[in-house]
């Protein structure tokens, strides 16, 4: 399958069943809720080292939020429910409720119920209060700024992490900027995140080591500056291959995600040096999900 | 199917009991066996459709006219379903209920909706004293759901009241709130005595100033997150308090009852 001069491969890629959860952060204006967010998603864009994968959903409309301030909804992955929570807890502590004029509030309202700021009431030392407000749970917590706004539970739910796909340039500039390309158009996708650096990873892992003390190591067949040492998979015009890796609610919202992201970048096309779009593909050992490209692309 | 109705014949002398006829007792009853239900009047007991005459079929939706107020344990522990009064109701008005709907058109007498523990209770005219609290010497009152009066309440308004709302248009008596230990009552207009008296936790959110009292003690104004929130929920009511000018969220708070555990809260409008 060839789109606009760029070669989709008979590839797919493979995804992993994970926990899910998503947190609604408002604050006095988008600045601050933004840089409450980013902060509860950062140094979270591997499960390989990080405990979970976290990234911001999008932002929303001050209509949206339940507290009619701007805000911003955030979604945790983790691979399993126990490490979800602890990863949720900690980030809600130390970035939520320590930000200036924050709220926090479940973004789930089904599932199974894990502790959002239900623990963190403790932070007030016996003067937190609790309101029932329509079935759902908050807690006011005493802070030096007024008072944090927390609901005490949101909703875990059965996700896919690990979605991706491989851009293949000519040249680095290119690469980075087909892969920007399809990461605006993969933004607009709700229940999705692309959990790495500006939604972009440079170093593309593959299952295993030489080295027995590690589980990943860098994906050979890929890198560029290795193709005359090792069992390449690119062809000589490649110098530069990027990834973008997606977590999802469902399979259906990978689906659309990569299918936007592909196209974003097939748009661009042969003629701004993008060559072939691949996939993280390795072998079933990875995970029950396989996402084929010239499916989606279909 | 249309709902089930009792009319009132003519006013007894004596205080009724109507506990027998809510919606989960009369689900599945004819007619006739409805009729044949006996109330207790007094000291004597006295058939249904001596008192009523009775139309309809609905046992889930159930309408009381010309109800007056000796007509005690209107809905009492009522679980699902709705009961409509037209007119005034008597003492102990949806006591215990845990599910469901009551709405009564005129006033209500002692103790409505106390110990309730779920639901929605709507006064369209005044409450009588101790409006979800405990019954006499039980510790814990109301546990859940919402009251909506659209007059005025008596005294001892959520007396030890555990959760829920009780949202009064009108003015309270004295003692509003007192031994309270959790839960919200909002009350539009004045309110009297000693409010908070005893008061554990929860929060007395007031439109008007109340009396200055020594077991209370100032916290400042603030801008309180939770209350949009409080208000958000109020917007399926047919009351003053869905109206978008009646939300607020900057308040004086004051902390209190200091006699007592001191977590407790009023909250008044700062306009």
């Amino acid at each position: 399958m060839i789109i606009n001069g760029v070669a989709i491969d008979a590839t797919f890629a493979e995804a992993f069943p994970m926990k899910a959860t998503r947190a609604i952060i408002t604050a006095q204006n988008e600045k601050w809720a933004m840089i409450s967010a980013q902060a509860m998603t950062g140094f979270a864009t591997s499960v390989i080292a990080c405990g979970c994968e976290a990234g911001i959903e999008r932002v929303l409309d001050p209509s949206e939020t339940p507290d009619g301030r701007p805000g911003v909804s955030v979604m945790i992955f983790a691979m399993g429910g126990k490490g979800l929570a602890k990863q949720l807890e900690t980030r809600a502590g130390q970035c939520v409720l320590t930000s200036p004029t924050s709220a926090l509030f479940a973004g789930i309202d089904g599932g199974t119920r894990i502790a959002l700021g239900k623990n963190l009431r403790y932070f007030g030392d016996g003067f937190q209060v609790a309101k029932l407000i329509d079935g759902k749970r908050y807690w006011r917590i005493p802070v030096m700024d007024g008072e944090f706004l927390t609901e005490a539970t949101t909703g875990q739910v059965d996700a896919i992490g690990g979605g991706n796909f491989l851009v293949l340039a000519q040249s680095q500039p290119q690469a980075l900027a087909a892969c920007e390309a399809a990461i605006e158009e993969m933004r607009k996708i709700p229940n999705v995140i692309m959990p790495f650096p500006g939604g972009v990873v440079r170093s593309g892992s593959k299952v295993g080591s030489k080295y027995a003390a590690l589980g990943a190591s860098t994906n050979d067949a890929f890198c560029p500056t290795l193709k005359g040492m090792t069992k390449t998979d690119l062809s000589p015009e490649i110098e530069s291959v990027m990834e973008i890796v997606i977590d999802g609610l469902t399979k259906e919202d990978i689906d659309k995600a990569m299918r936007v992201g592909i196209q974003a970048v097939c748009d661009l096309g042969a003629a701004n040096g993008i060559k072939r779009i691949s996939a993280g593909n390795y072998g079933g050992k990875l995970g029950p999900f396989h996402f084929h490209l010239q499916e989606i692309m279909a | 199917m249309s709902a089930l109705t009792f009319t009132l014949k003519q006013r007894p002398d004596q205080r009724v009991d109507m506990s027998p006829l809510v919606c989960q007792k009369l689900v599945d009853l004819e007619l006739a066996e409805i009729a044949a239900i006996t109330l207790q009047n007094g000291k004597r007991k006295i058939r249904v459709d001596e008192l009523f005459s009775i139309a309809g079929a609905d046992a889930q939706n159930i309408v009381i006219k010309n109800s007056f107020g000796k007509l005690d344990f209107i809905g009492k522990e009522l679980d699902g379903g709705r009961i409509t009064v037209e007119g005034d109701a008597g003492a102990y008005l949806g006591l215990g209920m845990k599910s469901g709907e009551i709405e009564v058109s005129g006033d209500v007498g002692l103790y409505a909706a106390c110990e309730m523990k779920k639901g929605k209770l709507i006064i369209n005219g005044n409450a009588g004293d101790f409006l979800g609290a405990a019954l006499p010497g039980n510790k814990m009152g109301m546990k859940g759901g919402t009251i909506l009066v659209k007059g005025n309440v008596g005294e001892r308004a959520g007396d030890h009241m555990r959760r829920g709302n009780i949202l009064i248009e009108g003015n309270a008596g004295d003692y509003c709130g007192s031994r309270m230990t959790a839960g919200t009552i909002a009350v539009m207009g004045q309110t009297g005595r000693y409010l908070g008296f005893a008061m554990r936790r929860g929060t007395l959110l007031l439109w008007n100033q109340p009396q200055a009292s020594a077991r209370f003690n100032d916290c400042g104004a603030h801008t309180l997150a939770f209350l949009p929130i409080l208000f958000a929920s109020f917007k399926k009511l047919n009351s003053k308090f869905a109206d978008n000018s009646a939300a607020f969220n900057r308040v004086q708070r004051y902390a209190g009852d200091m006699s007592e555990m001191g977590r407790g809260e009023v909250l008044v409008k700062i306009s």
